[in-house]
């Protein structure tokens, strides 16, 4: 993927560009230092793009140039229609003459200027969109690959609002704000060139402002960074708990909470106006007084511009030179407030999003690995521990050992928290054991590439997510190219293809945000359908037919039994009856197999997996003998 | 209450959806929304008006400057004689000008800016204040992300309208304003010099709707972009499990090139006005320099107006710009107020009486009495149920999917109000109490736990602020959740993640188990709460409720037999309608519904749904 790669060498480059850069951010303050290394990391972005840079560059320089000559001819034109007025002796033919040319150069330098404009706005704007687009592939790219422990403590709100709003802040930021400063750098650096040259004075009065106008963005650039940050952060807690609140409304209805929950709403909001009406306030408070101290260095110009005219020391026309050169000015410093808002946001945003861009995913694939070879396909733990990194020192799962080889059907029960789950998240390595290891067919899962293992092992999980396509994309996820036939086959053993068929447009119907929706066991057997197509050599049901009825349960595994025949199977399951008919039962519990044989051997044990036959299928039995 | 997903999948196969498509633009002008907007805006009115003076002496603090600098140019520089006095009266003017330009403007752009904040968040909380009290049936059919867009990209788009709206009178005032002062100044070349801007009306004209489509379709394709995001990270786990990265990532990359395309497009559209207005900037200019200069030469203009003109002339297009491009602003903010609005519109359909009175003394007892009740018309749910049940009694509701177990449980919570019948709790009508008091009075456990984002404590106390932490060890250790908990790095004060996402589904169920407990109600509703628990635990909780459940009155939907036998009495409900009631024992006398399921030796009764209650008849040889 060359996009992830230039990301990439653009970090390593960040590197070791990084050391020269530190000395222009505050030291000690490491969120600033962060902002400027993200600011760095744009720029060098921007430094890829070898003909679009230069080019606007260039055009950028250019257009500066041609804006500043325009002064110099309206300037001329003043004294030629004065030429009469001062007494010159020039001709009126010839001051006409001087006049049309004086127009037509006004008009011919208007013309390029506003090409070059063109030019670089447009290159500029091309430069930020590439590099959106190379950034918004690069992020989708490495949120696909992060793996399950990264997404487990991360909201998804949040990666939303990183993928939408961070990339547009970085994205502006080329766009208005590298072109914006050039274009600024050169007006001013040109400018100060051309016009101090014919009158020292006036051209530093002209300019006096500039340093303030510095001095201001640069200490307003460092509070509004500050702002931005903290609003980010506040906005995406008030977006949690408005996602919460909604996605959860049942249990506020159920417990009257709409006054509690319309407080932590007020509360959250409260919180986040603080911080923009601060930010309103440093923006606009700077913007404002820096075109203030614009205007009274044109005062200062008219001023004492006046009185060098009155004193003969210039005509009118250099007078009106100086104060259009001003004019020319006071666009682009409107602007600075944008700018550096821009700026500001930027540095923030691009911290977000390289965070997550240089994130290492927990799993990784060594490099160089073969393809699982599937033999007999036999999947064995051996003395596997595990914890999440979240609860440290706590062991979800130890010293678990088990086979399942081709053809057999291991069963796991246990109570919730058990670690259950956990096992079956481990095999298509979702997370990496932290004890021990898991094989198949004696290949470590860490020796191999994770698209084979994946490919090998059919997990169908708790939580089927529905994808908002037809049915039968959903069916076909994983492998797309399949045909009807397999679809339906692969339905029909979910037992779900009778309901699909029943629908308006079958297997055409659109389900998920925007179409039909389906029920808890339906949503089950899907994802069972999902997995079955692709006839994997291990398959792993966490509990996933728990919202499906027994009597249909039972029909999907008598559905499944030649399938089930060729591949090593485990099932994950509160009930019993799901399970009971399984090669091997493990009974799990606090992350460890307390008692494992098969229904006959676990019942003549008469320990934990007895008692819960008693409870579940003995107290159903007695009472239909009562 | 009824279950989300299933009652989803009868509106949606209707048709019906919970709100509107997400056009990009609307009408330019919308009067009803307008008038709306008005709504939010009148308790700003004073500040407002506040902005728009300032605004005003912001726009003619602008035109006056160049009337300074001709002032200057013709009556201090030129004329009979160099008039000092004049020079230093003039630039003290300018200064004050600039002064009072910097007042008014540091005023206009704080006010506005502020007022646009606050009015975003009043508009966002009436929405959400809202949404607290709009039906369920409207909740359950709407996705929360089409929500959390009108709440947060709608209320968002309004802000760029809010701001640019005030400043658009600017931009008129500044209009006319240079209009007037040029055509007061010298008519013949005013006109002359305005003559370019009919060329840009035309120009404009021709330009927009093609703009237009291509900045649509840039709009569009960034939505595309975005959703396609949204989806690739809630499933994130489905991908990542039928690697499917590799076809995902080269679908983005599709649809991100499109993104990319249209917006060079767009703004290659955008750009081409850059040199068009440049054009006739230049050559405005020319032509005050021509005729103008010539006019000066036949001393029939003051060269102070010809540089006057030039001045004007460089700020004169900026407003018709800015003003071009509050048209579509103006679009994009009336399509996002009528989705606001069209929030706002949803009826709510449970409201307080005016004179409610509260339950709290009330018991716990629970009446139905001829109910009726549907969420479609003519399709009722619920036929003339008939029910009572006494202060600290057990009932178990039991019946196949669908029968409308939880509808009867929705509807004694009055999430919905029937339709024919009343439902009595406490010996008073639900709709004559307030639903505050109503939800205190009835706590309820949903088979799909739900925690937020928080600590176990908050989770487990949620509105009952007042409890102690005693109180909800007490509760945790009563559903058998306080072991688990104190092994949680920081017990009770351990982060949960989003919805709970590090503990196992039974672990959250036993938190929302003891958030039941604590709010302490009279009445307490299990709704198959305990469905995605093992039979330890649910044995474990059954102990526990026993225990709780003393004094109070448990209402307890359960699937399996072996949860149902020990209640009071048992409810068989089919098809809407109570087909049986009785003790365990009692029941399995009767020969019914309940007896056919034991004799055939289903542990659930979820075994029976989709008309397989008739084909257990059938096996039955009944």
């Amino acid at each position: 993927m060359t996009t992830a790669q230039s990301v990439k060498s653009g970090a390593t480059e960040e590197a070791k560009a990084g050391s020269g850069l530190r000395a222009t951010v505050p030291a000690g303050d490491r969120t600033y230092e962060g902002g400027g290394r993200a600011l760095w990391r744009i720029w060098l972005m921007a430094l890829g793009y070898r003909v679009r840079l230069p080019v606007a560059v260039v055009a950028v320089i250019v257009a500066a140039i041609l804006q500043l000559f325009i002064p110099l001819f309206l300037g001329s034109a003043v004294d030629n229609a004065m030429g009469l007025l001062g007494g010159s002796e020039a001709a009126p033919g010839a001051v006409k003459d001087a006049l049309l040319l004086a127009a037509l150069l006004v008009l011919g330098t208007s013309i390029l200027r506003g090409l070059f404009t063109l030019l670089f706005n447009y290159q500029g704007e091309a430069m930020g969109q590439s590099i959106a687009y190379q950034l918004r592939l690069a992020y989708f790219d490495k949120l696909q690959r992060l793996s399950f422990s990264y997404h487990d403590q991360v909201h998804s709100g949040d990666l939303m609002t990183r993928g939408m709003l961070d990339i547009e802040g970085v994205r502006r930021f080329i766009e208005h704000g590298i072109i914006r400063v050039i274009q600024l750098v050169v007006l001013i650096g040109a400018g100060a060139w051309l016009y101090m040259g014919s009158d020292p004075l006036l051209g530093f009065l002209c300019l006096s402002f500039v340093p303030f106008a510095v001095w201001r963005a640069g200490v307003f650039r460092l509070r509004l960074r500050a702002l931005w940050k903290v609003l980010q952060e506040r906005l995406s807690v008030l977006t949690r708990v408005m996602e919460e609140n909604l996605g959860g409304i049942r249990v506020v209805r159920a417990f009257s909470g709409q006054d509690y929950e319309m407080e932590k709403f007020d509360e959250r909001s409260e919180a986040t106006l603080e911080i923009a009406l601060q930010r309103v306030a440093v923006r606009y408070s700077n913007t404002s007084v820096m075109t203030y101290s614009y205007f009274l260095a044109m005062g200062l110009v008219l001023w004492v511009g006046g009185l060098r005219v009155i004193d003969g020391l210039i005509t009118i026309g250099e007078l009106t030179q100086f104060l259009a050169f001003m004019t020319v000015l006071q666009m682009p410093i409107r602007q600075t407030g944008m700018v550096i808002n821009g700026i500001a946001r930027a540095s923030v945003s691009g911290l977000r999003l390289f965070e997550i861009l240089d994130m290492e995913p927990a799993v990784m694939e060594k490099p160089g690995v073969a393809e699982l070879k599937i033999g007999d396909g036999a999947l064995e733990f051996h003395d596997v521990g595990f914890s999440y990194g979240g609860f440290p020192g706590e062991h979800t799962i130890s010293n678990v050992s088990f086979k399942v080889a081709k053809g057999e059907t291991l069963g796991i029960v246990g109570p919730p928290g058990s670690g259950k789950s956990t096992i079956a998240h481990l095999i298509p390595r979702f997370y990496d054991v932290t004890e021990g290891s898991i094989t198949i067919d004696g290949q470590d899962i860490r020796d191999i590439t994770l698209d084979s293992l994946r490919t090998h092992v059919g997990l169908v999980q708790q939580d089927t997510f529905l994808f908002t396509t037809e049915i039968s994309n959903n069916v076909a996820y994983g492998e797309p190219w399949a045909d009807s036939a397999r679809i339906v086959r692969a339905t029909d053993s979910a037992q779900l293809h009778d309901y699909i068929a029943g629908l308006p447009e079958d297997y055409e119907t659109m389900v998920g945000e925007r179409g039909v929706s389906l029920s808890g066991g339906q949503r089950q057997r899907l994802s069972i359908a999902r997995s079955v197509l692709l006839t994997p050599s291990i398959m792993v049901f966490d509990d996933s037919t728990a919202a499906v009825d027994a009597a249909t349960e039972m029909r999907i595994r008598q559905a499944l039994r030649d399938l089930t025949a060729n591949r090593a199977t485990i099932i994950i399951s509160h009930r019993l009856a799901s399970l009971m008919h399984a090669d091997q039962i493990i009974f799990l519990d606090g992350g460890a197999i307390i008692e494992s044989g098969s229904h006959a051997e676990l019942l003549a044990m008469d320990g934990r997996y007895k008692a819960l036959y008693d409870l579940q299928i003995g107290a159903a039995r007695e009472g239909a003998h009562a | 209450m009824l279950n989300p997903s299933r009652e989803t999948a009868r509106v949606a196969r209707g048709g019906a959806s919970g709100l509107r498509g997400e056009e990009l633009f609307g009408n330019a002008f919308d009067g009803k929304v307008m008038g709306r907007f008005l709504y939010f805006v009148t308790p700003y009115r004073r500040v407002l008006i506040v902005a728009v003076l300032a605004v005003l002496a912001f726009t003619l603090t602008q035109i006056a400057v160049p009337l300074v600098i001709r002032i200057i140019i013709d009556d201090a520089l030129i004329g009979d004689a160099a008039n000092r006095d004049l020079l230093q009266m003039a630039a003290i003017g300018f200064f004050g000008v600039v002064t009072i330009n910097y007042v008014a403007n540091y005023i206009q752009l704080i006010t506005v800016a502020k007022t646009a904040e606050r009015i975003l968040i009043d508009i966002r909380r009436a929405m959400y204040a809202h949404l607290q009290r709009v039906s369920l049936s409207f909740m359950d059919k709407t996705e929360v992300g089409r929500l959390m867009s009108r709440l947060q990209g709608d209320v968002g788009s309004l802000q760029e309208f809010l701001e640019t709206s005030i400043f658009a009178i600017g931009d008129i005032v500044l209009l006319i304003g240079i209009v007037t002062v040029m055509v007061i100044l010298d008519w013949q070349l005013g006109l002359l010099t305005l003559s370019v801007v009919p060329i840009l009306l035309v120009i404009r004209v021709v330009w927009l709707p093609i703009a237009k489509r291509a900045f649509m379709r840039a709009r569009e394709t960034s939505s595309i972009v975005n959703g396609a995001l949204a989806e690739n990270i809630n499933g994130v786990r489905t991908v990542q499990g039928m690697t499917r990265q590799q076809i995902n990532y080269d679908a983005f990359e599709g649809k991100v090139m499109d993104n990319l395309l249209a917006h060079l497009r767009a703004s290659r559209l955008a750009q081409i006005m850059v040199p068009t207005v440049d054009t006739l900037t230049g050559g405005a200019m020319a032509i005050v320099i021509v005729i103008g200069g010539n006019l000066v030469l036949e001393r029939t203009l003051d060269v102070g107006v010809m540089v006057a003109f030039l001045f004007y002339i460089q700020r004169f297009f900026d407003p018709i710009r800015s003003l071009t491009m509050q048209y579509s602003v103006m679009q994009r903010a009336m399509a996002s107020g009528q989705r606001i609005f069209e929030v706002l519109d949803v009826k709510v359909e449970v409201e307080d009486k005016p004179d409610a009175a509260s339950l709290e003394d009330a018991d716990g007892s629970v009446e139905f009495k001829d109910v009726t009740f549907g969420y479609v018309k003519g399709q009722a749910v619920l036929k003339n149920i008939n029910f009572r049940i006494e202060q600290g009694e057990t009932i178990a509701l039991v019946g196949p999917t669908g029968s409308g177990k939880t509808s009867t449980t929705a509807l004694l919570h009055r999430f919905y109000d029937v339709w024919e019948g009343e439902i009595l709790v406490g010996g008073k009508d639900v709709r004559d109490v307030t639903q505050e008091s109503l939800g205190q009075h009835v706590a309820m456990v949903l088979q799909e736990p739900f925690l937020f984002t928080g600590t176990v404590f908050e989770n487990i106390r949620y509105r009952a602020t007042d409890v102690g932490m005693e109180q909800i060890v007490a509760a945790a250790k009563a559903v058998g959740a306080h072991d688990f908990i104190m092994a949680l790095p920081g017990g009770y004060d351990a982060i949960l993640g989003q919805r709970g996402g590090n503990l196992s589904i039974g672990q959250r169920q036993l938190i929302s188990f003891a958030r039941a407990i604590v709010a302490d109600a009279k009445i307490l509703v299990l709704d198959e709460a305990t469905a995605n628990v093992d039979s330890f635990t649910e044995r474990d909780i059954q102990q526990a409720l026993a225990r709780t459940l003393k004094g109070r009155t448990g209402i307890v939907i359960a699937h399996r037999l072996a949860t149902v036998r020990h209640a009071d009495r048992i409810i068989v409900l089919q098809d809407g309608a109570i087909t049986e009631t009785g003790t365990h024992e009692e029941l399995l006398d009767l020969g019914g519904l309940y007896h056919r399921l034991h004799a055939m030796n289903y542990a659930s009764f979820d075994d029976v749904n989709e008309g397989k209650a008739a084909a257990a008849s059938v096996a039955l040889g009944e």
